[in-house]
């Protein structure tokens, strides 16, 4: 409650100095969910940085066999137990951090990156353009995200890099929307008129006024969406069109230990566990922010 | 009224050509190459020429599009590659499956989310608040197909409580066709051990679809009736002697439900989309697993034809909340459409 008084108070205007931000994070840290997110987005981060140095068997996510050692249980040389070649669990679950990170980043990335300036263009500059921008908008939100990366995959083939660029292609509507709607109301506010009146060219006004308060919102939903891209992209591998073995992904990773069940048990338990963790931890992080930074588009 | 839900009608017509535009340029624009993938693997240079022409994807793009737009209109949605059956025929086929999963996960969604949220608002930082956060924090985060794999390793594989997949077992039949969806068709010919064993066989498809979804419906839920309890209305009506309970329900829940209503139409177009992940677990037989199929061996027409049924099943959907909405709340009704 008190996070949302004080973001009421000070969130909008861009000026912010060292207490402000000294503010802001302890108002974050007060809520114990959004901490909780915190320590496993961080947790994920690190791993995702140092995974081929901590994991035990760094060749098992390049291809190695070792039919000797497979389909172990979990147990003090194999944590997560070994899969159907005697990869060890463990390590490729570990790496598998590295390739989920940067599935979210480049989804989210692009997607902004397209999203972001057509929203802008449609909300402030508007005309023919606008009208064309969000009508086509309008037609990639009416369909389900999943079918359309489906359907572009089918088109394109499987494979991870195919996925993503099907993932992106069909991410960036979100972004449009939520910027056009946050030009249009910051369109009307008096600063800006005042900086209109005052004979500031729209490239001014979009990049000194408009673009810095929609700074917020975007961040909310792209640390949201790392997730949601996270868990959309194991669900393309999850069906055997993204990644392909032997790259360590976690929804390939189910999809063949799905064929192990139930006697082995561990190999597709494991790397669900992992999905559900990052997912969690960006999607708390989101509400933290969000509540923090822009508490008046909850829900 | 009649002119809001004009407009709206003439909206979805304009969506609706919209998408078809949409799928056109998936399959005749982008890079892949519809007539290389039908002549096969094997096929030479000049048998890839005879059907491309045959195809007619050597002519120019605007002809191709209207001869596209003409083909959709005619039903002709081209043919499965792999079964050479009518793309038209296998979706309606399989369409009723997904419909009936679709349709029972989301009721369950709707009827445990609601409910789940009021009481989480009204109890509002006891155990009760407390376990629905978690489950509408975890709802949508876990993966839905592993969720499913391993109620399915649970429960059919372990307990062998439930069966692990299929519409129907291998010792019962279906019956014979009314409506074309299994549940109503076996109540209508009061066959009970088929719907006995429909239902069971629905269990754990129903459940794994639903429960991303009466996560997020739960929290808006729960959102909406936090803020709208602290209303002055609210206030007023318990001054007013009004049971707790009626207070709840007639007067915060009924403006609870106006954002939780277009949550719904979200998490409706969620599932059209999640069904593919679910259907592929549980081997549902539906347009889902249909279109999967269809996407792993590059069977082209099937992906285009789902496609396009599930965008017009959300584009439906989302006019069904819009007139809900304009319902609802009057002040919609005079604002112009989007």
């Amino acid at each position: 409650m008190s996070a949302r008084v004080l973001s009421l108070e000070g969130a909008e205007p861009h000026a912010g100095g060292a207490s402000e931000w000294r503010r802001y994070g302890r108002a974050y840290a007060r809520s114990a969910s959004s901490m909780a997110g915190l320590v496993i987005v961080a947790a994920f981060l690190v791993v995702a940085a140092v995974g081929p140095w901590i994991v035990p068997y760094p060749d098992d996510a390049r291809g190695a066999v070792h039919l000797d050692q497979k389909l172990r249980p979990p147990g003090a040389a194999h944590w997560f137990g070994t899969d159907e070649v005697g990869n060890d669990v463990y390590t490729r679950v570990v790496l598998g951090a590295r390739v989920s990170l940067q599935i979210g980043l480049i989804i989210t990335v692009v997607a902004a990156l397209i999203g972001v300036p057509l929203g802008i263009v449609a909300g402030y500059v508007g005309g023919i353009a606008g009208e064309a921008i969000m009508r086509v908008t309008d037609v990639f939100l009416s369909v389900p995200a999943l079918i359309l990366a489906l359907a572009v995959v089918g088109a394109l083939g499987p494979g991870i890099v195919n996925a993503m660029l099907a993932l992106s292609l069909v991410w960036w509507p979100g972004y449009v929307r939520l910027v056009q709607s946050k030009t249009l109301a910051l369109a009307q506010e008096t600063y800006v008129e005042a900086a209109r009146a005052g004979g500031a060219g729209r490239a001014r006004i979009v990049f000194l006024h408009i673009l810095p308060n929609c700074v917020s919102p975007i961040v909310v939903k792209a640390s949201m969406d790392m997730g949601t891209a996270i868990l959309a992209a194991a669900g393309l591998g999850f069906i055997g069109l993204g990644a392909q073995p032997p790259y360590p992904e976690w929804g390939a990773m189910i999809s063949y230990g799905r064929n192990y069940l139930p006697t082995w048990w561990w190999y597709s338990a494991f790397p669900g566990v992992a999905i559900y963790l990052t997912v969690l931890g960006f999607n708390l992080v989101g509400d933290g922010l969000r509540d923090l930074l822009d508490p008046k588009s909850r829900g | 009224m009649t002119q809001y839900v004009l407009s709206r009608v003439a909206f979805l017509g304009l969506m609706l050509f919209g998408l078809l535009g949409l799928t056109f340029a998936i399959s005749h624009v982008m890079p892949g190459d519809p007539a290389r993938l039908a002549a096969g693997p094997d096929a030479n240079q000049a048998m890839v020429d005879t059907l491309r022409a045959k195809y007619g994807l050597d002519r120019p793009l605007g002809v191709q599009f209207a001869r596209y737009l003409g083909g959709v209109v005619r039903g002709d949605l081209g043919e499965s590659l792999r079964s050479r059956n009518a793309v038209l025929d296998d979706l309606v086929r399989y369409f009723p499956n997904t419909f009936e999963l679709v349709t029972l996960a989301l009721l369950l969604a709707v009827a445990l989310g609601v409910p789940l949220g009021m009481l989480s608002a009204v109890y509002k930082d006891t155990w009760i608040d407390h376990w629905t956060r978690i489950v509408s924090v975890s709802g949508v985060a876990l993966p839905a197909f592993w969720l499913g794999l391993m109620l399915q390793l649970l429960l059919a594989l372990h307990f062998g409580w439930l069966p692990l997949g299929g519409r129907l077992g291998l010792t019962a039949s279906p019956p014979a066709p009314i409506t074309h969806l299994l549940f109503a068709d076996a109540l209508l010919r009061g066959e009970w051990r088929t719907l006995g064993d429909a239902l069971a066989h629905a269990v754990l498809p129903v459940v794994t679809l639903c429960f991303p979804a009466l996560a997020s419906i739960l929290r808006v839920n729960r959102a909406e009736m936090l803020e709208t309890l602290t209303q002055d209305y609210i206030t007023t009506a318990r001054a007013h002697g009004f049971s707790g309970f009626r207070v709840v329900t007639r007067y915060a829940l009924r403006n609870a439900m106006i954002p939780t209503l277009s949550m719904i139409g979200l998490r409706y177009g969620w599932m059209l989309g999640g069904t593919i992940l679910v259907e592929t677990v549980f081997d549902w037989p539906g347009i889902g697993l249909y279109a999967v199929n269809a996407a792993v061996s590059s069977d082209f027409q099937p992906i285009m034809g789902v496609t396009l049924l599930i965008g017009l099943n959300f584009m439906l959907a989302n006019l069904l909340v819009d007139l809900a909405y304009g319902w609802l709340d009057p002040r919609v009704r005079r604002r112009s459409p989007a």
